[in-house]
């Protein structure tokens, strides 16, 4: 469908052109068709598998943590819980390409209060369910009482996202959209410490965002290679520097510091990096050509 | 299906003067398929293949080579949009690289085409981010400059001209760093702000990874149908005593630079002053006309009738008194003797957050030989200033703008074969 779109583009632009006097008696239209044609031979095959292994390992991952969440949570172990949060999130963060492709499952799960339409609602609402809910149970309410069937909903949720995933084509858009996506939910939330907003662990969604992004990044890489050598050693340099910066904010068991302990230089380092990353990595569709 | 004509046309590297046909007036958005070109632009990297020339038919265009840069006696636009950068390479090379990238890509802006024309292939974003599309050239100016800051990061001060120096502080300064200094100044001044914005953000995009902002600042400028000078935020009118910007004897005393690398490139100062409104609003008419000098409706002096009465600053009236009395702005100023060439426009950025009053005031820029000129007159009107009660000096920024580029040359030409 979106080939013929295109191609009717291409055709109104070959009539527009015909106006500008080309002296040359050449068909254009043909020109671009012969581009378009090779942008579908690009072989990925390998690159897709390894992307779905990717995916699918980090969706085991997440069940498997998710499970452990709740059954600290049902049992009324907050701190145990509260531990188990933010590293138990990272799995899906780190996939969210895929984990976002099935409808309402993402917001089921990942979906924050200022996600819900009418404002004011969702505290006490069913509407609201997901990490983000018992995340305001801990850190908000510090209490587990009167959240067990979010709790149970999550784990529901966990093990249907689970067995979508398997079922999940994988094409070179989702790989390359996926990865700059995953820069943006930076950009946009984490950055800002909006995703987060009670238990301001938004670095660990941040860190498995950009190893998300460096995931793909890594599995194109040898193709990258071969269109773009420079692109790929911005792209080293660039997550890199990324990778520094929130090094500095980790803490002595691995994990982050609270947002609520960045200076403004901090987040606006950080931001800095992030989007000079993402110029270049918007470029990783030139394997397509 | 493809004929051997069309190979010709795919492979054949196409001559600029061809792009102009498809990329001039009329062609909207065409996309070029021929691999020759393709992989001539790679994607992002906006190579271009040869110096791009100033367009002959384009719309509201003006030229971007020539002895000078654009935007500094190019007749002042309604719109602007200021930027200030800070660079994050630490290599001249690197820097070289930027002003190489940005030469050709300023002239096609000026020309009012897309920085890259597009390429067939839609996964990756477009080289030109787009909203100038359909909009022309709208008499886009474009002035680089360098400031002091740069020159200590990259370890070649021995190149800086002892005139570019911060400012001292004046007298009555508030200055936040949020809005100060700068390693380079992008102002992009047009007829439209879309393609004032358009411009700096594409420049800024350009160079992703080796600049950033540090500050901005939008502002317009508004003509009277009739003609004549307009009125800023008080509604005075703002830069009636500039040299003209045909006098080319004026220009060389006051505007441009005459030696060393910056030869026919000129100093430019930045000053964001915030004017309060609500104050200068419960103003009466008469102190309002005592503070500037000048009478609102006409602009004329103090005892004369037209805007461009020429006027004495030490007339005395029956009494012994000042006629245009000695604290006010055009008083003072005058007093100091020294000239500079004023592009100031206004600007109105929302509400202050501590204060809930208008955020909005006066983006002054001011081109000159030596900064020292716009020091003359900041120092004289000093403390005295009546217009001190209603203004608050919140940046400044002073830059070093490039001679103009010859073709075949780059923005900075002169400062790197200096090196």
């Amino acid at each position: 469908m979106k080939y013929y779109s295109f191609l009717s583009v291409l055709i109104a632009g070959g009539i527009l052109m015909a106006g500008c006097g080309n002296a040359e008696k050449v068909n254009k239209d043909s020109a671009p068709v012969t581009e378009q044609a090779k942008l579908e031979e690009v072989d990925l095959t390998a690159e897709l598998t390894a992307y779905k292994d990717f995916a699918l390992d980090q969706m085991d991952q997440f069940l498997i943590e998710t499970e452990n969440f709740v059954k600290l949570f049902k049992a009324g172990d907050i701190e145990g819980a509260k531990a188990a949060y933010a590293p138990a999130r990272m799995y899906f963060e780190r996939s969210e390409p895929i984990a976002e492709s099935f409808g309402d499952l993402d917001p089921r799960i990942d979906g924050r209060l200022a996600d819900i339409q009418e404002e004011g609602k969702g505290k006490g609402e069913e509407e609201w369910t997901g990490y983000h809910k018992l995340e305001y149970a801990l850190w908000e309410e510090n209490t587990t009482a009167g959240y067990e069937a979010i709790a149970d909903q999550l784990l529901a949720d966990a093990k249907e996202l689970h067995a979508l995933v398997q079922t999940v084509e994988v094409t070179p858009d989702l790989m390359i959209t996926g990865a700059v996506d995953l820069l943006n939910e930076v950009s946009t939330s984490k950055i800002t410490g909006e995703e987060e907003i009670y238990s301001h662990t938004d670095l660990y969604d941040f860190k498995a965002n950009i190893e998300g992004a460096e995931k793909i990044f890594e599995i194109l890489r040898s193709k990258l290679d071969a269109k773009d050598k420079e692109l790929v050693t911005t792209l080293d340099e660039k997550f890199k520097a990324v990778d520094d910066l929130l090094a500095l904010h980790e803490t002595a068991n691995g994990g982050y510091i609270s947002y609520e302990e960045l200076t403004g230089e901090n987040t606006k380092a950080l931001s800095a990096a992030v989007n000079q990353l993402g110029e270049p990595l918007s470029q990783m569709g030139i394997i397509l050509e | 299906m493809t004929t051997s004509n069309d190979e010709k046309w795919i492979n054949k590297k196409i001559s600029r003067r061809d792009m102009l046909k498809f990329t001039g007036i009329g062609a909207v958005g065409v996309a070029i398929g021929a691999s020759g070109f393709g992989g001539v632009i790679k994607a992002m990297g906006y190579d271009v293949f040869e110096s791009v020339a100033d367009s002959k038919t384009a719309f509201n265009k003006v030229d971007f080579y020539g002895r000078h840069q654009s935007g500094i006696i190019t007749p002042v636009q309604t719109h602007i949009y200021f930027a200030s950068l800070n660079v994050l390479v630490s290599s001249k090379k690197d820097l070289q690289e930027v002003f190489k990238k940005w030469t050709p890509l300023i002239v096609r802006l000026m020309n009012g085409e897309l920085m890259v024309d597009l390429t067939p292939n839609t996964r990756v974003p477009t080289g030109d981010t787009g909203e100038a599309e359909g909009l022309n050239a709208s008499n886009l100016s474009i002035t680089v400059g360098v400031g002091p800051s740069l020159f200590d990061k990259l370890g070649i001060t021995n190149l800086k001209p002892a005139e570019l120096a911060d400012l001292p502080h004046f007298p009555k300064d508030q200055l936040q760093e949020e809005f100060t200094g700068g390693d380079i100044c992008i102002q992009a001044c047009a007829d439209d702000p879309q393609v004032a914005f358009h411009a700096v953000r594409n420049l800024v995009r350009a160079a992703s990874g080796k600049v950033e902002i540090k500050w901005s600042q939008a502002g317009f400028n508004s003509f009277p149908a009739a003609g004549g000078t307009p009125r800023n935020l008080f509604a005075f009118k703002d830069g009636t005593v500039n040299p003209a910007i045909t006098d080319e004897k004026d220009l060389k005393e006051v505007v441009w630079v005459d030696k060393g690398w910056l030869k026919g490139g000129s100093y430019l100062v930045a000053r964001k002053i915030q004017m309060h409104l609500e104050t200068w609003d419960r103003t009466s008419l008469k102190d309002q006309e005592a503070t500037f000098g000048r009478y609102r409706d006409s602009g004329a002096a103090f005892g004369k009738t037209k805007e461009f009465d020429d006027f004495d600053v030490d007339a005395k009236d029956e009494k012994g008194a000042y006629i245009m009395p000695d604290t006010s702005h055009v008083h003072l100023a005058r007093k100091s003797n020294a000239r500079m060439l004023r592009r100031s426009y206004s600007y109105a950025s929302g509400v202050m957050t501590n204060t809930g009053a208008h955020d909005a005031g006066l983006l002054f820029v001011s081109f000159q030989k030596n900064p020292d000129q716009f020091t003359t007159v900041q120092n004289s009107l000093g403390r005295m200033d009546k217009m001190n009660e209603y203004i608050t000096h919140r940046g400044s920024a002073v830059f070093a703008c490039f001679p103009g580029v010859q073709k075949g040359s780059y923005l900075g030409e002169a400062l790197f074969n200096a090196l």
